[in-house]
């Protein structure tokens, strides 16, 4: 028989305000088996643990029931609690009488009521509770960075710093992302390229780096500190250890109609290509799509130009598989599709573009060689109107909008209105808002510059239409201030377009069985105090892929994923889970359904000398790997004969808990 | 203190740690509230749930069980969420001939992130039971057909 100890928290008013958290251990104090209840208002505080420790030694307690906040906020902390008094951590139990009680009830009798059944549920599963023994496993000193913006290899450059080896892989032929895209950035109007370009180039001369471009993630397998990954590295058909980035090939490729992705698809680029000057590996890639070679099987003239010989057209795509410690997604963002928010005519009119667009027109390197001209008819406009919030902080989710705050937006069009102004005085620029927010160092402070400095026109309202008329488009918004219509013959619109994780994250983090949230934003261990871990132990969060942010913050919180990762891979060993799966082998009659379900292959068949009352044979029985299983209990339920079970959620712990709650 | 005394539905939930028992924090954090008839059991992962425990319940008088999963495709096990929906579509399957109403149990798959919706299936699922009224625990049907 057990001696079990209750002890109720008060959580300060969280919970005593609506549970009579005395009555609770009161009621508590006549369960069977439970020889010591209590109540305090902090258990997690360090005299709150004191208590506990010294009823564990007082009453000789065997188990212990705490009824507090979710056991995900603090159940390792009272299993280390239970552990320092000498008592076996999986001896504890939780009853989570505030977030699934306090906080959801008003009434006092009804909440009190459930936290009495919740703690008498716990009591009943601690009843049947068994000391657990966790084992280890070494862990890979290896980490995975998938995706190669600014956060990927930021996150890289600091493992890479640390000592620890680590891989990149990116889907694009080049490292560098959409920071590679910007003209400049905000509040400094530094030149992205300037300070993005160093980075790169530390990322590819580092030892400890391996970068894996144009490649994708194929697989995830395993687990914390050990996982084996698959990658594609696609076919470039270009031998990247010969080609020396000379370019010929791309200016003397015939193909021309490839969009080029690198500009936003506003001029076009050959079937083999280096997105842009400063590419890391600097090496070219062919695009088999639109490749004549690979189309018709006639052409061949980057071959023939190639004076390095690297072209081979023979090449396939190839599989690496490499062991990881842990892995970083640092997947990052795209806009949103503007197509079908109709009233922009997006779809409709060159000269209405997105921010993207428009950085990519007054960029140096970009199609329009920096100079800011028209899509259009390729004259440069007069009067440009910014529309912000397009499809951001928007409840039309039919059209593609977003609920959330792109962050961003704001100061980007604060910064393309004032270079603007700088480069072209004589361009009349104005900006449709909702709200500017600009919380950030020298955020304000440049807002007001734009406005105060250039004399950027800001109207507070939202544009209705922009219709075509007389070669201009005529934009029609409200100005809700001075509360009337506005028509604005522009030659230009700006469109700042909401944010979105990139497509590719969605498959990732189903590989990786990282959560996401309704936006298919990766889901962070703790919204405040773990931002850039996942709830998947070894899984970690860089950059956009977990929320909206600028470029400052992305590379915080990539630093901020490599401390993590350094941590994690610091560590020689890692103690594993008790909570897994095992088999009574005398029960076991070897029929192997648990091996098939089981999703990591931990279960396997021996053949085994078995010893039981009145037993003594060989028998072929399943046998548990507890370092490789993760505790799902699929295997439980499918047994037939009821041999295997779970430990710590084991069928009559379970069971004991049904009983208590319907008694 | 008194206690209540009038009839209250008994409603088992079942809780994948990873996304619905997590569900259930945000919408507690978010103070969502549902209707304390709903006690939460957590599990591992809703393939731990053998369907052997929600006849338990009902055989000890729960009025009405649910079993919430992470979305699928997002288990955090890669597929457990697919065993437990093959085992409820069987188990389902033969309630009415057990004798429960098939209203009494649902499956539904709430992620980490949504603590709105946690709170109104709970509130929805607390209803449908409410309509149909206090259940017959499954070990005493025959003796209440017998007494007829």
């Amino acid at each position: 028989m057990q001696r079990i100890g209750v002890f109720v928290c008060w959580c300060g008013s969280n919970i005593a305000a609506t549970v009579d958290v005395k009555a609770v251990a009161e009621a508590m104090s006549h369960e069977s088996g439970v020889v010591y209840a209590t109540d305090y208002q902090y258990m997690c505080s360090e005299v709150g643990q004191a208590k506990i420790r010294s009823a564990i030694a007082e009453y000789k307690l065997t188990g212990i029931v705490v009824c507090s906040c979710s056991p995900r906020m603090h159940e390792a902390t009272f299993r280390k609690t239970a552990a320092a008094a000498g008592l076996n951590p999986y001896m504890v139990e939780i009853a989570n009488i505030r977030e699934q009680c306090s906080w959801i009830h008003k009434d006092m009798m009804t909440a009190t009521e459930k936290a009495i059944i919740l703690a008498r549920a716990a009591v009943a599963k601690v009843h049947l509770n068994a000391p657990l023994v966790a084992g280890s496993t070494p862990v890979v000193k290896r980490a995975l960075v998938i995706g190669g913006g600014i956060a990927g290899i930021q996150t890289a450059l600091d493992i890479a710093e640390a000592g620890f080896e680590v891989d990149i892989v990116e889907k694009q032929p080049t490292i560098g992302g959409r920071m590679a895209q910007l003209d400049k950035t905000f509040p400094t109007l530094d030149c992205a390229a300037c300070i993005l370009t160093p980075k790169m180039v530390e990322c590819s001369q580092s030892e400890k780096i391996d970068l894996l471009t144009y490649s994708e993630v194929e697989e995830v397998k395993g687990f914390v500190g050990n996982f084996t990954v698959k990658i594609r590295k696609k076919a470039r058909y270009v031998d990247t250890t010969k080609c020396t980035g000379c370019a010929v090939c791309t200016e003397k490729c015939p193909s021309r109609k490839a969009k080029n992705e690198f500009n936003m698809g506003l001029n076009t680029r050959g079937a083999v290509y280096i997105p842009f000057a400063q590419a890391i590996p600097n090496v070219a890639t062919i695009d088999a799509t639109n490749c004549l070679h690979f189309k018709t099987g006639k052409c061949g003239i980057c071959q023939k130009n190639c004076s390095a010989g690297a072209i081979n057209f023979e090449q396939q795509d190839e599989i690496i598989e490499r062991q990881y410690g842990a892995i970083v997604a640092a997947t990052g963002y795209k806009p949103i599709s503007v197509d079908k928010m109709d009233e922009f005519g997006y779809s409709r009119n060159p000269d209405v573009i997105t921010s993207l667009e428009l950085e990519r027109l007054m960029n140096a390197a970009g199609p329009t060689k920096g100079t800011l001209l028209r899509p259009s008819d390729g004259k440069h406009p007069k009067t440009i109107v910014f529309v912000q919030c397009v499809g951001s902080r928007c409840d039309q989710s039919t059209k593609g909008g977003k609920s959330y705050c792109s962050k961003i937006c704001c100061m980007y069009t604060a910064k393309h209105a004032m270079l603007i102004r700088e480069k072209y005085p004589d361009t009349d620029v104005h900006v449709f808002y909702i709200d500017v927010r600009t919380p950030g160092k020298n955020f304000d402070e440049f807002y007001r510059r734009a406005v105060e400095q250039y004399g950027v026109d800001y109207i507070k309202g939202m544009v209705g239409k922009v219709a075509e008329h007389d070669g201009k488009l005529l934009v029609q918004g409200s100005d809700l201030i001075n509360n009337e219509q506005i028509k604005i013959d522009a030659d230009l619109v700006v469109l700042a377009a909401a944010i979105e994780p990139d497509p590719s994250a969605r498959s990732i983090a189903t590989m990786l069985t990282a959560s996401m949230d309704t936006n298919d934003f990766f889901t962070e261990a703790h919204p405040k105090l773990r931002p850039v871990e996942s709830p998947t132990a070894g899984v970690f969060l860089s950059g956009v892929c977990q929320g909206p942010k600028d470029i400052p913050e992305t590379v915080a919180q990539a630093s901020g994923a490599a401390a993590k990762v350094i941590g994690l891979l610091n560590k020689d060993a890692l103690v594993n889970n008790p909570c897994v799966a095992h088999s009574d082998e005398l029960i076991c009659n070897g029929c192997s359904q648990c091996e098939k379900v089981c999703p990591y292959g931990a279960i396997t068949y021996i053949d085994k000398e078995v010893r039981g009352p009145g037993v003594r044979e060989v028998r072929r029985v399943a046998q548990v790997n507890p370092a490789v299983c993760q505790g799902c209990g699929a295997c439980t339920v499918t047994c037939p004969s009821g041999a295997m079970d779970l430990n710590g959620f084991s069928t009559k712990q379970i069971m004991a808990e049904v009983d208590a709650i319907c008694r | 203190m008194p206690m209540n005394t009038e009839w209250k539905p008994k409603i088992v939930a079942f809780c994948c740690n990873w996304c619905s028992y997590a569900g259930a924090d945000l919408a507690g954090s978010s103070r969502l509230a549902y209707p304390a008839d709903v006690k939460i059991v957590r599990v591992p992962c809703s393939c731990r749930v053998n369907p052997l425990f929600i006849l338990r319940a009902f055989e000890r008088g729960a009025d009405g069980v649910i079993l919430c999963g992470c979305h699928p495709g997002d288990c955090h096990y890669t597929s457990g969420n697919y065993y437990a929906r093959r085992r409820m579509t069987m188990l389902f399957s033969m309630l009415d001939y057990m004798g429960v109403d098939k209203g009494r149990t649902r499956v539904e798959w709430v992620s980490a992130a949504e603590g709105p919706k946690f709170a109104a299936t709970m509130n929805d699922f607390v209803k449908t039971i409410t309509e149909l009224g206090e259940n017959v625990k499954l070990g005493d049907l025959r003796c209440k057909e017998s007494l007829k």
